[in-house]
Formats: structure tokens, C-alpha cells, sequence
């Protein structure tokens, strides 16, 4: 960060006389640049935003508590397997929030005259815990490698459901940035689904680790399938998708997991409500105050900086 | 000039060669040039801006403007001929035909299954290490034959 703007980069050193090399790619930029962010006929642009932030606000509560795997994963390679996709993720949640911000700004936290926050980094950075709308599966502490793939195969298979069916949104941006999720979350679910498969075919102690992570999943699945009144109003609108729908084919795919690895539906009931509130209403366990306490803690601090 | 671009995390491949470089039109003194992302958290995406605007700068053309396209997405399927080539002559392993995402996508939970030969010792045996290499488009893999590691660009 820096405090001046006239201030020497720390790179120039580096750069000696080669010019071919001298961006590093820091700036910030829109990442709809020159992208029509028209909101399609018929649809009420707050609906559409706040989609944008529920779809938005999952990959960026996944992705950031896959990045809490850094360099503690259980070898280097699946540590960087965790960084790649906690990354796509963070790509996804930026293009979202970028389109909710675009569909209706009045969403935006509002930030001193002159801050250089991007919309994007000001819906992530800026906005309270009740106004975040991710589902509370993405927000559960991480737990060991047995629970995370557990939780990182129902997500995966969940969200590749809902992605693949919004390629088709009348929204073209959500319909872009869907059809670039699939071959991403397509990769995701593979990754998960093979990790559990071979902690739950592996030792005893591998096995009892990720059924425990399974059945400390499972009670958050409930509320994957169940429809807020804004993903009812955008599915019925042509632009975005009814989780209701994809529940039969979610169930396959997690019955094939767990058929192969020889493992059950565990039965738990759902976590309850709050008040008839869930995540996508801004209801979230204690879990998610640390985490976005963490994750926010540098960007307020600063509300004027300068990366 | 923009096409003479180089990826920033493969500088053998120039941006065209990587599929990235959707479009350049001139309008009135202004170059807008049009870019995809390869993932969508691709992190070299803003260089790749940054470079673009530098390289026309220093050729004179002070209007520089650059676009993003998501759609379609980009696949592995649009790096050019050339691009593959250079890719195999720096030791990196060319995708072959990204996989039709149009329809269902089936559950895969085997590891993936492709011929990828190896760029050192051109043996065609060689076994996964990781899905997930140094950078989000590539996989990992160890020759069966040389023993050598080498980087194979993922299909998608």
C-alpha cells in the first residue's frame, strides 16, 4: 500500500532496462469492461442483484475458507489444489458481485469521497454480516480434510447443478458467467468427490474422519434446495434458477459418491431456521462473524487505500 | 502490436496464441481491444490489460481501451496451432480437446483419463501427480519413462 501516489514502486529496482516486464498487474479494473450489463425486460434489477450477491456471497465465503487451507493442507499438492479452486471461486464471487453492484448500485455500501473501491470489493469489505446471503454450509469452520471434502463435494455438486441451468438465464451476463463456472465447478466436483471416495475406501481412521465430516455436513444441506423469495421471483423471471429444481439430480450425484464409497445418508436433522430465517435471509452462525471479521478486518481499516 | 503480447505466466505464448484476444477494432483515434479470461479468477488477466495499454503506448497509439468478453468462455480448444507447438518446445504438455460441456456433466471418480505425452523424453506413459498445478490452467504430471515432472494444460 502506499501512501502517496507519486511514491516510487518498491519494483522499479527489478526492472533494470527491460520494459517488456514492468506491469505487475495491480491496478484494479472493471471486471465487466465493456460488457452491457442492461438489465434484461420484466426483471425488478434489486431481484437481480440480490441473486447476483446470493450466488456471489457462496463462492466468496467457499473461497475464503479454502484459503484458510494455505500451507496446511496435508501435502503441497493438495495444497495448491485448494488455493486453484478457493481462486475460481474468488473469480466467480467477483464477476457476481461486480453484476449485482451494476444492477443496482443503491446496494453498494457507501465509502468516504474518493475511495478507489471498486463496488466489488466494497459489497465484500463493507457490508455487515446481515447483509451477506451465502448459505450457512459455505461459513462452517473448515475441520479437518475429511470434513472439508465432505462439505466441498455437496457444494460443488450443488452449485455445478445450479451453474449449468443458468447458462440459460435471460440475464447475459449471469448466463457468461454460469457457462465459465461449469468447466470450473466440473473440475471441483471430481477433485472432492475422488478425495472422499479414497479417505472413505482408505484406512480406518481415514474413513471415520470423513464420515464424521459428512455427518457435520449434512445438517446444512437442508437449505441448499430451499427457495428465498427473491430466487422464486428471478426463476419465475427467466434469469435465474429455483434451487428446488436441482435437488433430484444433486441427490445422484452425492448417492453415486456415497454408493461407491460404501458410506450412507447420515441421519441428522437440519439446522433449524432462526426466527424463519436461514442464511440467504442474512441469518448465519457465530462461525461466520470470525470469518468475515477476519477476512474484512484489513480493507476497513483502510477505507481510503491505495493496493 | 497487441497481438505480439505475451502471456504473463506463459511467456512463450503470445495473447492471440493463447485464445485470449477476442478482437482489435480502431475507432475514431481510440484501439479497443477485446479480452476473455482463461478462469474466472485468472490473476493474470489485469497484466495482460496492463500490457496490452503499454505495448500500444509505446507505439504511439495513446487511446487505448480495453474490453472484457466472457461469452463464450474460453476454452482450452482456442489456443492456436502455434501456441500448442510452443507450449511443447518449453516443456509444457498441450491439451487436448476440452470435453462438451453443453449437455450433463457426468460424474468422474477415476482420475482423468489422457494421453499426454511427455515433453522431455516424448514417452506417452505418465501418471497424474495433480489436477491442480501452479496455475489454475494446469495439471500436474511425472513421466513414467524420464521420471521428469512437467505441466500439462488442462482441458476445459
Amino acid at each position: 500500500m502506499t501512501g502517496t501516489h507519486e511514491h516510487e514502486s518498491v519494483y522499479d529496482g527489478l526492472l533494470g532496462s527491460d520494459d517488456s516486464q514492468w506491469a505487475f498487474g495491480t491496478d484494479f479494473e472493471d471486471p465487466l469492461a465493456g460488457i452491457d450489463t442492461t438489465v434484461p425486460d420484466g426483471v425488478d434489477p434489486h431481484d437481480l442483484a440480490r441473486y447476483c450477491l446470493m450466488l456471489g456471497d457462496d463462492a466468496l465465503v467457499m473461497s475464503q475458507r479454502l484459503s484458510q487451507w494455505c500451507s496446511r493442507a496435508p501435502d503441497l499438492e493438495e495444497d495448491i489444489a485448494l488455493a486453484n479452486i478457493a481462486l475460481d471461486l474468488l473469480g466467480q464471487a467477483r464477476l457476481l458481485l461486480a453484476r449485482a453492484a451494476a444492477a443496482d448500485p443503491a446496494l453498494v455500501p457507501a465509502l468516504p469521497e474518493g475511495s478507489p473501491v471498486p463496488p466489488e470489493d466494497a459489497l465484500a469489505f463493507f457490508r455487515g454480516d446481515r447483509d451477506f446471503c451465502n448459505v450457512r454450509l459455505v461459513e462452517a469452520e473448515n475441520g479437518d480434510f475429511g470434513r472439508t471434502m465432505a462439505r466441498l463435494v455437496v457444494f460443488s455438486a450443488w452449485r455445478l447443478a445450479l451453474l449449468q441451468r443458468l447458462r440459460g438465464s435471460r440475464d447475459t451476463v449471469l448466463a457468461a458467467v454460469a457457462a465459465k463456472g461449469v468447466k470450473e465447478m466440473t473440475y471441483h466436483r471430481d477433485y472432492a468427490a475422488r478425495w472422499f471416495l479414497t479417505l472413505a475406501r482408505g484406512t480406518a481412521e481415514s474413513r471415520s474422519r470423513v464420515e464424521a465430516g459428512l455427518r457435520a455436513t449434512w445438517p446444512l444441506v437442508t437449505e441448499l434446495f430451499e427457495a428465498h423469495p427473491v430466487e422464486a421471483r428471478v426463476s419465475e423471471a427467466g434469469v435465474g434458477v429455483d434451487p428446488g429444481v436441482v435437488r433430484t439430480e444433486v441427490d445422484v450425484v452425492l448417492d453415486e459418491v456415497l454408493t461407491a464409497s460404501g458410506l450412507g445418508r447420515p441421519d441428522v436433522n437440519p439446522l433449524a431456521r432462526v426466527r424463519g430465517e436461514n442464511g440467504r435471509h442474512g441469518l448465519h452462525t457465530e462461525a461466520f462473524s470470525r470469518l468475515l471479521a477476519e477476512m474484512q478486518v484489513v480493507a476497513r481499516a483502510h477505507p481510503s487505500g491505495s493496493w | 502490436m497487441a497481438v505480439r503480447v505475451r502471456d504473463p505466466e506463459l511467456p512463450m505464448l503470445t495473447l492471440e496464441d493463447l485464445g485470449v484476444l477476442r478482437e482489435v477494432q480502431v475507432v475514431g483515434g481510440c484501439v479497443i481491444v477485446t479480452l476473455t479470461p482463461t478462469y474466472s479468477g485468472c490473476p493474470a488477466l489485469a497484466t495482460m490489460r496492463d500490457d496490452v495499454v503499454h505495448r500500444l503506448h509505446n507505439h504511439g497509439f495513446h487511446e487505448v481501451e480495453v474490453r472484457i468478453s466472457l461469452d463464450p468462455p474460453w476454452s482450452s480448444d482456442d489456443i492456436t496451432p502455434r501456441g500448442r507447438r510452443a507450449l511443447e518446445e518449453h516443456g509444457i504438455s498441450a491439451p487436448g480437446p476440452a470435453p462438451d460441456s453443453s449437455g450433463p456433466v457426468p460424474l468422474s471418480l477415476l482420475p482423468t483419463q489422457r494421453v499426454v505425452t511427455c515433453p522431455r523424453c516424448g514417452a506417452r506413459e505418465a501418471t497424474l501427480t495433480s489436477e491442480f498445478g501452479a496455475t489454475a490452467c494446469k495439471a500436474l504430471y511425472r513421466c513414467t519413462q524420464c521420471l521428469e515432472p512437467f505441466e500439462h494444460v488442462k482441458e476445459i
